[in-house]
């Protein structure tokens, strides 16, 4: 269960842009679609802590990760929410072993100050459970083969698992997908659904993705938020069960951006 | 220690001098420029920019005007100097102030390198360590800091360079008395002032030498780990 209520304002050199979100969800997996420059991004980066509110509120669960009225701000690390970027942003001075490592460790309880930093110049092994996990989640997603080559060696497709795997692994409560087919060349992307779909329902936890295409949302969404100028402009439940008779996704799709008013980015914004 | 060098007599004592100030000083400027390039690397405040254009200043002021504020803080009556003696310092005239000046005047240099180096770093990358769970200090230095490590060790290169040559805020805080404060660079000017040219000449030679293998050997190594 997802509640998630901000405001915000950027004020960019050509103007300004508005955000303003109201939007729960008890769904396992919830899309959120728009137009570029649309607010999706953005929404996604607060929920993991990454750009804060001006006001307003984000709850998962039980867990209060922000509210404005209560002064609450857990920091991202403590989220425990999986992010995969659009770029993927894996280490790239890491090999994919100690990617998925970094993860892992990022987990072990805490030593007091400069026992972290010495910790962070000096990793320690890896003990024996945490070794199998990474290798668990290596063979999941079919990438053992990779784990010594470096992000400049494996293709985007790959990147995207790695990427994957370094989140799962964090346990988290929460995964955010960025546009995570874009970037995929047409073929690759429908096998990337598949497999992330499988996977997905293997692992269990709860996804918020963000797209434009509205394959995706055929394919991903139970509920469905659809995004136009910082605002939702409409909010299905139980989108998936809905497409399969009435109208086709793409044509709700758009008949809703009409009413709403196609957005073009807003100038001088560059991830909104 | 005596040296001979075409035939010409002379001390070992500058050159030890000066490859010590230029080390000390380097490696003084790379923990504080590279900590202060951090907090300010990425910020776009007002206070951020005052900072940062305070900490390029030693930069394009002339050497005599830092070595005459560093006496104004470190010297006798300066600012911190009874409490410096009292804590048992004495910059003034010793070699221990050759590297604070020397320190003062390469610090602009790995400075901007360093912040150069961090903010060219993805924040995307940054950012995805932060989810994965990471403190700042983690992020700092599993990420930042290897991702920006060429990029602030070529920022010290030049400033050990620059320590080894360095001349003006030297002689203005730690004078030049031979055998205790003097460094290459002003046993070449008394060589010279004293009419002594070969003797000017035999250190020049040897200053060139030393500081271009620095930078070749630098180079070699910076380039080699990619």
């Amino acid at each position: 269960m997802i509640d998630l209520s901000v405001q915000t304002t950027l004020r960019g050199k050509h103007g300004a842009f508005s955000l303003d979100i109201h939007l729960q969800s008890s769904a396992n997996r919830l899309v959120l679609f728009g137009p570029s420059g649309s607010g999706k991004t953005l929404s996604l980066q607060m929920i993991a802590g990454l750009v804060h509110p001006k006001t307003g509120h984000i709850v998962m669960d039980d867990t209060i990760f922000f509210d404005s009225a209560q002064g609450i701000n857990l920091p991202t690390r403590k989220r425990r929410v999986g992010y995969v970027f659009q770029d993927y942003a894996l280490f790239p001075h890491m090999t994919v072993w100690q990617n998925l490592a970094f993860a892992l460790r990022q987990q072990e309880k805490r030593l007091p100050l400069l026992g972290n930093a010495f910790r962070a110049i000096v990793p320690s092994r890896l003990n024996d459970e945490q070794q199998d996990s990474i290798r668990y989640i290596l063979e999941l997603l079919e990438i053992s083969h990779l784990a010594e080559r470096r992000p400049a060696q494996i293709s985007g497709g790959q990147k995207q698992r790695v990427a994957l795997a370094r989140a799962l692994l964090i346990s988290p409560r929460l995964l955010l997908l960025d546009e995570p087919f874009a970037a995929l060349d047409p073929l690759l992307r429908i096998r990337m659904r598949k497999e992330i779909d499988s996977i997905l329902q293997d692992c269990g936890v709860p996804l918020v993705m963000i797209t434009h295409d509205p394959e995706d949302v055929d394919a991903f969404a139970e509920d469905l938020a659809v995004y136009a100028n910082g605002q939702i402009l409409a909010m299905e439940r139980g989108f998936q069960s809905r497409s399969l008779f009435a109208q086709d996704s793409l044509s709700y799709l758009s008949d809703i951006l009409s009413k709403g008013g196609q957005a073009d980015r807003p100038f001088g914004f560059d991830d909104v | 220690m005596e040296f001979s060098l075409f035939g010409q007599q002379f001390s070992l004592f500058p050159i030890i001098l000066s490859l010590k100030v230029a080390g000390l000083s380097t490696l003084a400027s790379l923990i504080l420029g590279t900590f202060v390039a951090r907090l300010l690397a990425r910020r776009r405040s007002v206070c951020a920019a005052v900072i940062d254009s305070l900490c390029t200043l030693p930069m394009v002021l002339p050497p005599t005007v830092l070595g005459y504020y560093l006496i104004l803080l470190l010297g006798q009556k300066g600012l911190f100097g009874p409490a410096l003696k009292q804590l048992g310092f004495q910059f003034m005239f010793s070699w221990q102030g050759a590297v604070v000046a020397a320190t003062v005047v390469v610090f602009p240099l790995i400075y901007k390198s360093a912040k150069t180096a961090l903010e060219q770093v993805d924040a995307n990358v940054e950012k995805a360590a932060r989810t994965l769970g990471a403190s700042e200090i983690a992020v700092f230095f599993s990420i930042s800091l290897p991702l920006a490590a060429r990029g602030i060790l070529s920022g010290a290169m030049l400033a050990f360079a620059r320590g080894m040559g360095e001349f003006g805020a030297t002689l203005m805080l730690a004078g030049n008395i031979p055998n205790k404060t003097q460094t290459l660079a002003l046993a070449i000017y008394d060589a010279f002032q004293a009419g002594n040219d070969a003797l000017a000449a035999c250190l020049v030679i040897l200053t060139s030498g030393i500081c271009a293998a620095i930078l070749i050997t630098a180079d070699y190594l910076l380039g080699g780990s990619r």
